[in-house]
């Protein structure tokens, strides 16, 4: 119950005067209720707890800390070896 | 961006293994307060990966361990009334009360329904005016913004055959709790990335300054909880206390004030009993006296229930991060997810359930 999941906002309706909407978690859509994120629009990413939206995304700020880890994790490739003294595997995602 | 995949990165999560590493001189206990954070942490092999020094303990931040016994058997009492719809999410149906639970209740002919969102509750209430129902509104600050707008909404429908059965619990009384215990061994904290993107993290401010202990509210994907173990040692070796936010995609230091207001409106907060904790005070929460018609505690009479815990159980001592759940003799004997005897092993969100899908049933680290 208290997992909450990240989805993408496809629909925004209202309800019974209840901000609702569809969001997609990668395949998958659900009715959620929008009211505590009057904000947000359609195709941005919504944190959604027990079918309510509780916070919209920040993109940007999730970019930059992904960017700045990619590249400090690169230079430390560069010595042809990470920090653990063991090779870096090529592998995707964990 | 999808937030999930990007945070998995394997490159990444090596490269602040690392930088962990570098930094880490001594032996640090770090808590998670996150039942979701839990799972990260086990089934990515996180506690696995750091260095030996680092231990890390898994906290009460499990909502349906926590709910107490006594509340459990009220709401079992209640869903076998006759004229009762109860309804709930469904990781409650299986948690075992004194003698029985709320899937048995069901298959000996109650109406008892999982529904995904509180409001699903409040339609179900305005189909059948003939009936009575029952939400079970448990959880931490995550649930209760949901948990609040039924009442609203119910109240703005004009609904009378609706109510909520209220267990909730909140974070920060409970890290007090275990702060100033003479037992505590935490020396810094993950805090939990959905509470606070509730409630916002000003509320921790004065507890990381007062006990001395760096707190971060930390994301749930590995790259999120390495970047917050990293964030919690860095001021732990550096001598600092403070609030650092490692989920800056969600949390803002405010936290979402529609949903605070919400949950002010119509709940008050009251000393709260944890399952297997014991009474922490100022930790809970009730339906407000203006909203009593709402109250199922109020409208029931289930007042005086005794209860009867397992002797064996040792979760309490789990979720207060004294021991862990394969330090428990019944773990995986006699207490398996399929006969469950404490909550920690019923709950997805348990950390004996959580070490049990996983298969630790030995100790790591120090
Ligand atoms: S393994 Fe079972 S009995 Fe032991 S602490 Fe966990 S839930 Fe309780």
């Amino acid at each position: 119950m208290c997992l909450g999941m990240p989805g993408k906002v496809i629909e925004i309706t209202e309800e019974d005067g209840l901000l609702m909407g569809k969001v997609d978690y990668s395949g998958s859509v659900s009715t959620t209720c929008l009211s505590y994120c009057g904000d947000v629009e359609v195709g941005q990413y919504v944190i959604v707890h027990a079918g309510f939206a509780i916070s919209v995304l920040d993109e940007d700020s999730a970019k930059e800390t992904l960017e700045y880890f990619r590249q400090m994790a690169e230079e430390a490739a560069k010595d042809g070896k990470d920090i653990l003294d063991s090779p870096l595997s090529e592998s995707g995602n964990t | 961006m999808k937030y999930i995949d990007e945070f998995r990165d394997s490159k990444i999560a090596k490269y602040l293994i690392g930088e962990i590493d570098k930094i880490t001189t001594r032996h640090w206990v770090i808590m998670e307060l996150c039942g979701g954070q839990t799972h990260t942490i086990v089934q990515h092999g996180i506690d696995q990966l750091l260095p030996k020094q680092i231990e890390l303990v898994h906290g009460p931040g499990c909502p349906v361990c926590v709910t107490p016994l006594d509340v459990l058997d009220q709401a079992i009492e209640i869903a076998k009334m006759p004229n009762v719809i109860f309804t709930s999410f469904g990781d409650m149906l299986r948690v075992p009360g004194s003698t029985s639970d709320l899937l048995k209740v069901k298959s000996q002919g109650g109406d008892v329904r999982i529904v995904y969102s509180p409001l699903e509750a409040v339609k179900i209430a305005k189909e059948n005016p003939a009936k009575e129902v029952v939400f079970f509104a448990i959880g931490f600050e995550t649930t209760a913004p949901g948990n609040a707008m039924a009442v609203l909404h119910a109240q703005k429908e004009g609904l009378k055959n609706f109510s909520e059965l209220v267990s909730h619990v909140m974070v920060p009384p409970a890290m007090e709790a275990i702060l100033s215990s003479p037992s505590n061994r935490i020396d810094g904290f993950l805090a939990a990335g959905h509470v606070c993107t509730v409630m916002g993290y000003w509320e921790y401010e004065p507890i990381a300054e007062k006990y001395k202990v760096p707190i971060v509210p930390t994301g749930f994907e590995p790259v999120d909880m390495l970047e917050g173990i990293y964030l919690v040692i860095k001021q732990l070796e550096e001598e600092n206390y403070h609030v650092v936010n490692q989920y800056k995609r969600s949390i803002t230091r405010e936290g979402n004030i529609h949903a605070q207001k919400s949950i002010s409106e119509v709940y008050e907060v009251i000393d709260k009993n944890w399952r297997g904790i014991g009474e922490i005070p100022m930790s809970g929460m009730k339906i407000r006296e203006k909203y009593k018609t709402f109250d199922a505690a109020q409208k029931f009479n289930v007042g005086s229930i005794k209860t009867d815990e397992s002797s064996i159980c040792i979760s309490g001592e789990i979720l207060q991060g004294l021991k862990k759940p394969n330090e428990c003799p019944a773990f995986g004997n006699e207490c398996t997810p399929v006969h469950p005897l404490g909550a920690t092993m019923v709950s997805s969100e348990g950390a004996c359930a959580a070490y049990h899908k996983y298969q630790r049933y030995h100790k790591v680290g120090v």
